[in-house]
């Protein structure tokens, strides 16, 4: 089998292999300062993170029993060779995870509330005004930075401490975080259905309810549903700072070295999370798929 | 000019029986789950202890607070302050990278275009998620047990949660790469791991790379608080300073913050422009 392969002639193909090696020299020029630059600003953050690899290698072999730690029982046995013991508290750790989901469910709800008040305000086309535009805005990207434990920090001082104050700062963290995607699907919401309710002489109000309302609300719908997944994981820290739900034995647990307690509680957190995540993706999949049907 | 629409109005209902005649169920669906939606809401309020008299009083405590606040102030404290927004910057870029580096082997196993095998890729999702199940705070005080109180515990804690969401993340831009080239130099005699290097990074190293800086920038957020714990950075000092009610310094401190993330953002948001902008004209 013979191969007809054609060769350039020489001088042609050493202008090209040299037009090749000067683009990709300087590429790699390129690269190269910005991978310096990083690497400078990575021994920079370690010095200031008082990283220590030392501390590190020492105590690393600590992580690793950390995890045979608490997956013993006082007894010394395994966790899972008694159950029931390693499960002691099931009982009350399930009500508590009821308070958090419960937590979550309507900080979740009342931020998803505001956040559709707000959002036809901060959407490009279709705030009535620039300046309400830029007031809604920021107060949206205030709630949405102020982290929502130190929300809750400050209301287990205002409101005394408890899932009230948890809720309220869920509430304000989705309200930012919500408000923010919501405006983005109206951003993008096709606006001819807006032009025929308005020449019929319709407001605002009925033109925001009638021709972008319908076509924006399985999108909020979905939002919120994964608002709500990360809230259960928000909740479940709340109660570091006394905001209710299980967070709160987490931390007595890992303060005081219960160790078996500690992957008790951790399971029952995650296998929380996983159940939420499949049922919100199952319900947000079937969503997704009727606003793509009609 | 009130003419009416010739319309007969019994021969459209006839026409389009699904607009006129709805079948209950569906007519009903909507308002059930609103009504349902309502009741856990309302179940919840009574059951979280909400009370409109412990409210009220709770927005009075707030609007006093909030009085309390200005004029921000950082008294004295202002080089301890900047001190510690760097360390927050400094755990945020160091446990985002660690993680980034560490994430990226692994998502090549969790990859289905990558390892067919669903044996060994079902495994490595599931601890993935395991990893992503457990929230920042979390792994903070595990690390704090381990390594001691301070920023390093901070960096580990955020490289480790975010370990399990660039797993996640990676494994799908390599899902969703386009697999022609892999097989171009597969044609061409080259070995899966320079199917890998040749044909896979090329197409997911900007992505990722967005991806890690979006990161960063949503991990200063984390790193703001994973010193509550006491895991290092300015949340030390705003969980310290609400505690003693300090308010000027406490907003001065969220202020702070505030100013940061919107810096990072910017930054970030130019990065990636010029990552994904360059991607796109090549």
């Amino acid at each position: 089998m013979t191969i007809a392969v054609s060769i350039l002639p020489e001088q042609q193909l050493a202008g090209l292999n040299a037009a090749y090696r000067k683009a990709v020299a300087r590429k790699r020029l390129r690269l190269l300062a910005g991978l310096v630059l990083f690497v400078a600003a990575l021994i920079v953050s370690s010095i200031g993170a008082e990283v220590n690899l030392r501390t590190f290698f020492t105590y690393f072999g600590n992580f690793i029993s950390y995890f045979d730690r608490i997956l013993t029982l006082d007894s010394g046995q395994r966790v899972w060779t008694n159950v029931g013991e390693w499960f002691w508290g099931l009982h009350k750790w399930l009500k508590l995870l009821g308070e958090t989901l419960l937590i979550s469910y309507v900080g979740t709800l009342i931020g998803a509330v505001f956040a559709f008040a707000l959002n036809f305000f901060a959407a490009e086309n279709t705030s009535p005004a620039p300046w309400l535009r830029f007031t809604v805005r920021r107060l949206l990207e205030f709630a949405r930075t102020v982290p929502g434990i130190v929300f809750a920090l400050i209301f287990v001082i205002a409101f005394g401490l408890g899932p009230m104050a948890g809720v309220l700062a869920i509430a304000i963290h989705s309200t930012g975080a919500l408000g923010k995607l919501f405006s983005e699907i109206v951003e993008n919401a096709d606006m001819k259905p807006v032009e025929g309710i308005r020449s019929t002489g319709a407001s605002w109000l009925s033109c925001m309810r009638f021709a972008i309302l319908p076509q924006v609300s399985a999108g909020y719908a979905s939002y919120a549903l994964l608002r709500f997944e990360i809230n259960v994981r928000e909740a479940s820290v709340m109660g570091f700072v006394g905001a209710g739900g299980i967070g709160q034995e987490l931390i007595v647990a890992i303060r005081k070295f219960y160790y078996s307690d500690v992957s008790a509680i951790l399971v029952t957190i995650i296998v929380t999370v996983f159940l939420i995540d499949i049922t919100t993706g199952w319900v947000r999949g079937r969503l997704f798929g009727k606003e793509a049907r009609t | 000019m009130n003419r009416k629409p010739d319309v007969n109005a019994a021969e459209l209902r006839g026409r389009y029986p699904q607009v006129f005649d709805r079948p209950a169920s569906s007519r009903m669906a909507t308002p059930v789950v609103l009504a349902v939606a309502l009741a856990i809401f309302v179940f919840g309020l009574v059951d979280l202890d909400f009370s409109p008299s412990r409210f009220i009083s709770g927005l009075s405590q707030l609007g006093w607070i909030s009085m309390m606040m200005i004029p921000p102030d950082p008294g004295s404290s202002l080089p301890i302050y900047l001190k510690a927004l760097g360390e927050t910057l400094s755990i945020a870029l160091l446990g985002t990278t660690l993680a980034a580096v560490l994430a990226l082997p692994v998502s090549l196993l969790a990859a289905r275009n990558v390892v067919p095998s669903i044996i060994l890729r079902f495994p490595v999702r599931r601890f993935l998620d395991s990893i992503r199940g457990v929230d920042t705070l979390i792994w903070a005080l595990v690390w704090i047990n381990v390594v001691g109180l301070g920023p390093f515990a901070g960096v580990l804690a955020i490289a480790v949660s975010d370990f399990g969401a660039f797993g996640k993340l990676f494994s799908e831009a390599i899902e969703g790469a386009d697999q022609r080239q892999v097989e171009g130099i597969r044609a061409s005699g080259g070995s899966a791991l320079h199917e890998i290097r040749f044909g896979l990074m090329p197409q997911v190293l900007p992505v990722i790379a967005g991806q890690v800086l979006y990161f960063i920038e949503s991990n200063t957020r984390s790193a703001t608080i994973i010193g509550i714990v006491g895991a290092g950075g300015i949340g030390l000092q705003l969980a310290e300073q609400i505690r003693v009610l300090e308010w000027q310094k406490v907003s001065f401190l969220i202020l702070m913050i505030l100013v940061a993330v919107a810096g990072i953002d910017f930054i970030s948001g130019k990065l990636r422009f010029a990552i994904i902008g360059r991607r796109a004209i090549a």
